[in-house]
């Protein structure tokens, strides 16, 4: 089980999914309706490392974060 | 170091802190960069959102990078509802001669507002609305999409 969790501004509980690729989750989360106009502008990172290809191999009680437009200051 | 603190940040508490925490340490620079929450578009104030392992370790590569340079950084950010005129931010770099630490503090703040987990909203109304348009998609954005 993968948890996925949406930071910010992106109002969603967290999802926990039975996924062991990004693939499987940009599918998932293409189909969802609350999600969709967020993964455009959002980065992904993976047990809290940004990461920047989706080929990687997720396993049991990885964390997954969606981080949306940032300004700080 | 990095400090979070919930609410307004005391700015000269934290300078005179900093200046004190390095005082004997040999930097003839301490270059201070002070935020402060602008009166515009009738807001009340700002808010902020922090997701700190990715800020931590954002902090920490920069922490490195100032190593490098002979040169420290130190950092503090609200967490929470800043009202106007109040600061939220302050970013400093110590360092042995003025020129590393004016250019590095430039480079830091400019990563910082492109990179730091942060999530800004405008205090208006009694609302909180994020503020997408002076938001900046952190690198390698649309991964999933």
């Amino acid at each position: 089980m993968v948890r996925v969790e949406f930071l910010g501004p992106i109002q969603k509980e967290s999802l926990e999914l039975e996924i062991t690729n990004l693939n499987e989750l940009a599918k998932i989360l293409q189909d969802d309706k609350e999600i969709q106009e967020w993964l455009e502008n959002s980065a992904v990172a993976v047990n809290d490392t940004l990461v920047s290809s989706r080929d990687l191999e997720l396993k049991d009680g990885d964390k997954i974060a969606l981080l949306p437009p940032v300004c700080g200051g | 170091m990095l400090y979070l603190y919930d609410g307004p940040l005391d700015v000269p508490t934290i300078l005179k802190e900093w200046y004190e925490q390095e005082s004997e340490s040999n930097y003839g620079a301490y270059i201070p960069f002070v935020g402060t929450v602008r009166s515009e578009d009738e807001i009340d104030g700002l808010s902020f959102d922090i997701y700190e392992p990715i800020l931590e370790s954002w902090f920490k590569a920069w922490q490195e990078k100032a190593k490098e340079k002979g040169a420290i950084i130190k950092m503090a950010h609200s967490r929470g509802d800043v009202k106007v005129h109040e600061s939220s931010y302050i970013a400093a770099v110590f360092s042995p001669k003025r020129r590393v630490a004016l250019e590095f503090i430039d480079e830091f703040v400019e990563d910082f507002k492109a990179s730091a987990p942060i999530w800004k909203y405008d205090l208006k109304n009694g609302e909180r609305i994020y503020a997408l348009d002076r938001s900046t998609a952190i690198k390698g954005s649309g991964l999933l999409s």
